[in-house]
């Protein structure tokens, strides 16, 4: 136990993108992410990093597509109307293949909405993060030590892939405190020749830039990014899988709403009823495969979100409705409790599976 | 609770002041003390209130422990906007009642860090005058930023310095959240006993959860144990 600390998921991510090797941060407070804004002011000095209050989101990630082209790990951090915000640069850091940790924890929307849990930027986040063909490497965690973990991984897919990563967390999971072990054990580091560290007249200058004015080359950089994409859905997908051996009825949960239909789940069987729960843990590249194949099995998928419904049409796409998909759903900074979940799987298992 | 505090009397039996205000650094434990100090206090005092005075954080309040407290007949004195999702800074005019009502006993719940003490400067001229108060500094060994007693009292004049009030003694409340055993609190005793020589401070109690009571009853002196009020509705499991 000696190892462990107690920390605000904020904080966690926070310590574990300084002891990933960052030491660049821009970011401008907000609701409820300005932890890790709090930390970065303090820890950021202590370790001969660069902290940096912006005067506003979009300059925020502006100055991380600044960094970044010189190849150090740079992050920006914020909640839902200050993601919108910055979703101009994050089609510019995709045009320019630059790689970066950005962390949405989400709030109520749409608009400025409210201060509590949302989980209402999926779309935004594995669909239309800002204008042109790209994908975000997008993370969920489900609990503090996750936001340590996934922040490690996501610095780490982005330079490997030199793409943005996004983890995706919500205002429960910035503000819950538990006790985390920060030790990731060996970071890997990656050569990045293209990035723009002085020639010393010893090479061709390297250039980065998301503006291609001939559509031949801009097409071919597009067909090669979805190349890299493609291999990002084979190699990379994280989910983790609870009591689906026998299961005959199937929860679809991330972040905090996996953690109430862990508990939902747990009653339900106690119930006599056989379910269980795959959690997407990486939100894209989406784990299509383990839930088709979990629909030859099932009878039917519940997907228990804090949106109107956003993940629940990935569920129907990846398993290409063969089973029925209900929704359950709460919104605006509310969070579906125990019952809500229980109420859902007792629905699905009164049609059967035969809607 | 009753029989709880016969066995493990608020700061271990010794009388409390009028007013008593708990600071410390960010996520040390402050509001559920705060709020299960109050309750004791209510056993043997006709008025009593808690007053919070966090316009930083939004999230975990007293007034999330509102049905316990109005149970109790503890006042609850906290911003009109507290959870209502208008994320405005703001203290209610009834606040100045900790200042004008002698027969009232407050407990103060400041709010996080130099940053959360900012709003105390307001009210401490007045409560340094009156001279009837304990200003009790939460510690938590397993909070990243506060791990060394020198980094503890480093935060503490931070806070002393925007809060205009000085220290009078000391909390420990070191723990890991669900999983502290009653190790983590007997192996933080050093820790608290390091912040109390560097700083002169008394401490005045050690806050558990119940469940460890057993276990460190006879070990550690002036043990008190907390009921953990305010928490997040997912955490409540309704």
């Amino acid at each position: 136990m000696a190892d462990k600390v107690l920390m605000k998921g904020n904080e966690a991510l926070a310590e574990a993108a300084i002891m990933a090797g960052c030491r660049h941060y821009f970011g401008y407070p907000i609701t409820p992410q300005t932890e890790v804004a709090a930390y970065m002011s303090k820890r950021m000095p202590k370790v001969d990093g660069v902290f940096l209050q912006a005067e506003s989101e979009i300059a925020a990630i502006n100055m991380v597509i600044g960094v970044s082209s010189t190849g150090k790990r740079v992050m920006t951090s914020s909640s839902s109307p200050g993601i919108s915000l910055k979703s101009e640069g994050l089609s510019y850091l995709a045009g320019c293949d630059l790689p970066a940790l950005v962390v949405n924890v989400q709030r109520g929307g749409p608009g400025l909405g409210g201060i509590q849990p949302s989980q209402s930027d999926y779309f935004h986040a594995t669909r239309g993060a800002g204008h042109g063909d790209f994908h975000m490497i997008v993370l969920a965690p489900n609990s503090v030590q996750e936001m340590v973990n996934l922040t490690f991984k996501g610095f780490d897919l982005a330079d490997k892939y030199r793409m943005t990563s996004m983890l995706l967390a919500d205002g429960t999971m910035g503000q819950m405190m538990e006790p985390v072990s920060l030790d990731q054990g060996v970071v890997n580091t990656y050569e990045k020749p293209w990035a723009l560290t002085g020639t010393k007249c010893e090479r061709k200058p390297n250039i980065v830039n998301s503006l291609l004015m001939d559509p031949e080359t801009l097409e071919r950089l597009n067909f090669e990014r979805f190349e890299r994409y493609a291999q990002i859905e084979r190699d990379e997908v994280m989910y983790e899988e609870y009591l689906m051996d026998d299961a005959e009825y199937c929860v679809v949960a991330f972040g905090v709403a996996a953690r109430v239909s862990k508990n939902a789940i747990d009653e339900a069987r106690n119930n006599g009823i056989k379910v269980g729960m795959i959690r997407p843990i990486t939100l894209w590249p989406f784990p299509k495969a383990v839930l088709n194949a979990a629909a030859d099995k099932v009878k039917a998928f519940i997907s228990v979100e804090l949106s109107m419904g956003q993940m629940v049409e990935d569920v129907e796409l990846a398993t290409r409705c063969k089973k029925p998909v209900l929704l359950c759903n709460r919104v605006g900074g509310m969070i579906p409790t125990t019952k809500n979940v229980l109420d859902s799987i007792n629905k699905a298992v009164e049609i059967g599976g035969a809607e | 609770m009753s029989t709880l505090l016969k066995d493990y009397p608020l700061f271990g039996g010794r009388a409390p002041k009028r007013v008593t205000l708990f600071a410390g650094h960010y996520g040390s434990g402050k509001t559920n003390i705060a709020v299960d100090t109050a309750l004791a206090l209510k056993q043997s005092r006709a008025q009593v209130a808690i007053a919070d005075l966090d316009i930083v954080n939004p999230y975990f309040r007293t007034k999330d422990a509102e049905k316990w407290l109005d149970e109790a007949g503890v006042r609850l004195i906290v911003s009109p906007y507290a959870n209502s999702n208008v994320d405005v800074p703001a203290l209610p005019a009834e606040t100045y009642a900790i200042l004008d009502n002698p027969d009232l006993t407050a407990v103060v719940d400041v709010g996080g860090d130099d940053r959360g003490a900012l709003a105390l400067g307001r009210y401490a001229e007045s409560i340094v005058r009156e001279n009837d108060y304990e200003m009790l500094l939460v510690i938590n060994k397993y909070r990243p930023l506060t791990r060394t007693g020198a980094d503890a009292v480093e935060v503490m004049r931070e806070i002393e310095e925007a809060g205009k009030i000085q220290f009078t003694g000391i909390v420990n409340n070191s723990n890991l959240g669900d999983e502290t055993t009653a190790e983590d609190v007997l192996s933080s005793q050093e820790y608290a006993a390091d912040i109390s020589a560097r700083t002169g401070l008394p401490i005045v109690m050690t806050t558990v959860k119940a469940e460890l009571l057993p276990e460190l009853s006879g070990k550690v002196a002036d043990l008190f144990p907390l009921s953990l009020y305010v928490k997040q509705a997912w955490a409540r499991g309704v």
